[in-house]
């Protein structure tokens, strides 16, 4: 019951985009087409619920192990910028297919502030260790149902009439505005 | 030497309005909604930026010819986080309440793409001094924004700027604007009121 709350928690009331303000780039930079979306969200997804694990692993082991808590922002930025890469190699080396379709989102995602705030959120929340996972995998199933909304509506919206100032960035913020409005809906549910 | 003067300026002047790293170029929107839910929270995160910009632009223009073509976003990154710790923990001592009421943000300047941004783009190429004032220009531009949103969102959300009253007293906040929405509307006219500012300077 509780990885439930965890799950609903962490996907929708505290969506990470619409309401921890997590990952906005990749929000307003992949969702021009609904299919890139769904790939930028599917290898956020996995990297963040391999994240969830890892981070768990080295802040009770080594970080908290040692008592260099004080050092997390640099161990944790390096152990996401590794597992990026490891997990570009092995999907290179195992499914050309899923390499062809994530190829080029993968690397995009270190930078993902989403993943590193996922870390530090985790240290504050004090999960054990199955239940990090349920929030990383929960967060990232939130991003990518976010970054799949907006990618269906700025679609709709190639042919409709925006202003000319407004296009582009202006535009998909007042959007996600009204998306956040309406996901502050959700509020009640837990 | 006059033509370097000019140059220099451009070089502090650049970061404030035509490159100006949120209204512009779009970079660094994650801290940009999330803090500036009252002006001084805005300021506070401008000045981390500031710091965190400067120092770490400093210490890779110093080293710009000892770091290795292959590992240099590796070596950007450890840089910029040393001085990310430092101002985090800072904040923490110094400042305890501006520390909690940022959260994660100040840990989350590692990956802003502005700090990454510069380094790539400028501070690898280009000497200490220059350097140093593409920074300053950059995080001014960053801190100004960040700023004027918080001030507008803390005088309709709250009816107040840096916690003076401004408004009437009978004035009905608009809660929404201290909300997630409000940050993402706010933001999304300020880009819109940008591209109309420099649609008509170029037709002028």
């Amino acid at each position: 019951m509780k990885l439930i709350i965890i799950f609903i928690s962490a996907a929708i009331v505290n969506n990470y985009v619409l309401a921890s303000f997590l990952g906005i780039c990749p929000f307003i930079g992949v969702s021009k087409k609904l299919g890139s979306a769904m790939s930028m969200g599917v290898a956020t997804t996995f990297v963040m619920t391999l994240t969830a694990a890892v981070a768990w692993l080295i802040n009770k082991y080594i970080l908290i192990g040692l008592h260099l808590e004080y050092l997390e922002i640099v161990a944790f930025i390096l152990v996401i910028a590794s597992l990026v890469q490891l997990v570009e190699m092995f999907i290179k080396k195992t499914s050309r297919p899923l390499y062809d379709a994530l190829g080029i989102f993968l690397p995009l995602i270190t930078t993902n502030c989403a993943i590193l705030g996922l870390a530090l959120f985790l240290v504050m929340k004090q999960y054990g260790f199955v239940e990090s996972i349920v929030y990383g995998f929960a967060s990232g199933f939130g991003f990518s149902l976010a970054l799949v909304i907006m990618a269906g509506i700025r679609e709709e919206l190639e042919i409709g009439d925006v202003p000319q100032p407004l296009r582009g960035a202006s535009i998909t913020l007042i959007i996600a505005g009204c998306l956040a409005l309406a996901f502050m809906g959700f509020a009640g549910l837990i | 030497m006059a033509e370097k003067k000019v140059t220099l300026i451009r070089e502090f002047t650049k970061g404030l309005w035509d490159e100006n790293p949120i209204l512009r170029m779009v970079l660094g929107t994650c801290p940009t909604l999330a803090v500036t839910t009252s002006a001084i929270n805005g300021f506070s995160m401008g000045l981390a930026v500031f710091f965190t910009l400067v120092m770490s632009s400093l210490i890779i223009s110093l080293a710009r010819k000892l770091i290795p073509n292959e590992v240099r976003i590796a070596a950007f990154i450890v840089v910029i986080a040393t001085f990310v710790t430092v101002t985090d923990r800072v904040m923490a001592a110094f400042y305890p309440e501006i520390s909690a009421a940022l959260g994660p943000f100040i840990p989350l300047i590692v990956v802003n793409c502005i700090v990454l941004a510069r380094q790539e783009a400028f501070a690898s190429k280009n000497p200490v001094g220059r350097s140093v004032i593409d920074a300053i220009g950059m995080s001014v531009g960053f801190t100004l924004v960040l700023l004027a949103l918080g001030s507008i969102r803390e005088l309709i959300g709250n009816g107040t700027i840096f916690s003076l009253q401004i408004m009437p007293r009978n004035f009905t906040t608009w809660m929404v604007m201290a909300l997630p929405p409000g940050a993402f509307l706010m933001l999304g006219f300020f880009i819109g009121i940008a591209n109309w500012i420099n649609a008509r300077e170029k037709r002028a």
